[in-house]
């Protein structure tokens, strides 16, 4: 037995020389310890940890579900102002559209009126004017006809006769008239 | 010492001392009962407190936005279900916390062995077979219980011609059965040799000649190492699910 221990070196009693996996004196050692480590990661793993990471995993997932959901959404109200906008921005256009169209017309209309009251002003100016001097033509035609009753009363005196006023007058008349 | 008068040349190999058992507290000699507290223990129980740590004290603020840790224990998670998801189907998904389990003690023991001084619980071919075999029952159990005889379709490759399908059942049976077999020697065999290799660099760093290429080797080694224990959690929990679905859904 000495010498066994001594040529092992410090190989406990019993362990055949060469590999300690062979030493069938250790086995039931570490299948007894073995199991009870196994029993106990099992139960560290399926109580605690692995029940712990499939929450953290899912409420993760949950999370970027609702993020992407929520992300949607967001995007789904961004075209929903815009289309919004582009109406409001197209029903403004129309408006001014319209605005304008009126007023043009309301200044079609006033400009219509005050043409039109031009006009008469200068139809009546016109008129008036006509008037005026259709009245100069006739005053000039009396002054005429004055002058040349006139000078033919002083022309009969110049000749030595006696200037009947009212034949002269008569005269100069019938002769203005033919 | 026996070993001071043997090694006189002085290189010392002892490339599996890492992987004794021994009792935690009392004497090196001291007999191992199933219930002594051992170096094993303790290190399983540190598995358990880091995948306490990795997966609960990080996720304990439940934030949406997740921190550093809480993002890894969200990674592991995500990593592990959606294998089984894809693996296994959408049925699958209530064995997920077992295939968890699996994952995290696998994953864990395998980093933790590699802290310096440590023990690697997971390089026990006792730990893995318990694992490996712990699959294999509960997947034949479940797949009885599910499929009932119909079960038995798994060995029968229906695709195959007609005069093959007895010579690929005999194989499909055999290779069934060595399922837990591989399942168990692949984590524990790439854990050990890992380690042993490891161990094995670091004696040659006695020699100051070779000592540079050696601690080379062994930071190396680390690496793979470090790639080792990351692959074989995912190669375990991965073929586990591919037998979980072969329980679930027997016809090819």
């Amino acid at each position: 037995m000495a010498e066994n221990t001594n040529a092992l070196g410090e190989v406990a009693v019993g362990a055949p020389p060469g590999m300690p996996q062979l030493d069938i004196g250790t086995f039931d050692n570490q299948v007894f310890w073995l199991l009870i480590t196994l029993v106990a990661i099992y139960f560290v793993l399926s109580r605690v940890a692995l029940p712990r990471i499939a929450a953290i995993l899912a409420e993760r997932q949950g999370t970027i579900t609702n993020d992407i959901a929520a992300a949607e959404d967001l995007k789904a109200k961004a075209e929903a102002a815009e289309a919004a906008y582009d109406k409001a921005l197209a029903d403004a256009r129309a408006e001014a559209q319209r605005i304008a169209g009126e007023t043009k017309a309301a200044i079609q209309a006033d400009l219509d009126v005050a043409i039109e009251k031009a006009d008469a002003d200068i139809a009546a100016k016109a008129a008036e004017s006509e008037k005026a001097i259709a009245e100069i033509r006739a005053g000039a035609m009396d002054a005429v006809a004055e002058v040349a009753k006139d000078t033919a009363q002083e022309i009969v005196a110049a000749m030595g006769g006696k200037a009947d006023a009212k034949a002269v007058a008569a005269a100069v008349d019938s002769r203005m008239k033919g | 010492m026996a070993d001071d008068a043997k090694g006189g040349g002085g290189l010392e190999f002892h490339p599996m001392d890492q992987f004794i058992v021994k009792p935690l507290f009392g004497e090196v000699g001291d007999p191992v009962h199933w219930y002594t507290i051992t170096n094993a223990t303790l290190w399983l129980a540190l598995a358990v407190l880091a995948i306490i740590g990795l997966m609960v004290l990080t996720t304990s603020k439940r934030a949406v936005v997740p921190g550093r840790g809480q993002s890894i224990a969200e990674l592991m998670y995500g990593f592990v279900y959606k294998m089984v998801e894809d693996v296994t189907g959408k049925d699958g998904i209530k064995y997920f916390p077992y295939i968890m389990t699996l994952f995290m003690f696998i994953l864990c023991a395998n980093f933790l062995g590699l802290i310096p001084m440590s023990f690697t619980t997971t390089s026990h071919i006792a730990v893995t077979a318990i694992l490996g075999f712990g699959v294999f029952f509960a997947v034949t159990i479940l797949g009885f219980v599910k499929n009932g005889a119909s079960f038995l379709g798994l060995f029968w490759v229906s695709s195959a011609p007609l005069p093959l399908r007895p010579v690929l059942a005999i194989i499909e049976i055999i290779s069934y059965f060595v399922r837990p077999v591989s399942h168990s020697i692949r984590l524990a065999g790439n854990m050990m040799a890992g380690h042993a290799v490891l161990k094995v660099f670091a004696g040659f760093a006695q020699v100051a000649a070779i000592a540079p290429v050696a601690i080379i080797g062994v930071m190396a080694i680390y690496g793979l190492e470090v790639l080792v224990s990351a692959i074989q959690a995912y190669v375990f929990t991965i073929l586990t699910c591919v037998y979980l679905k072969d329980a679930l859904h027997p016809h090819h």
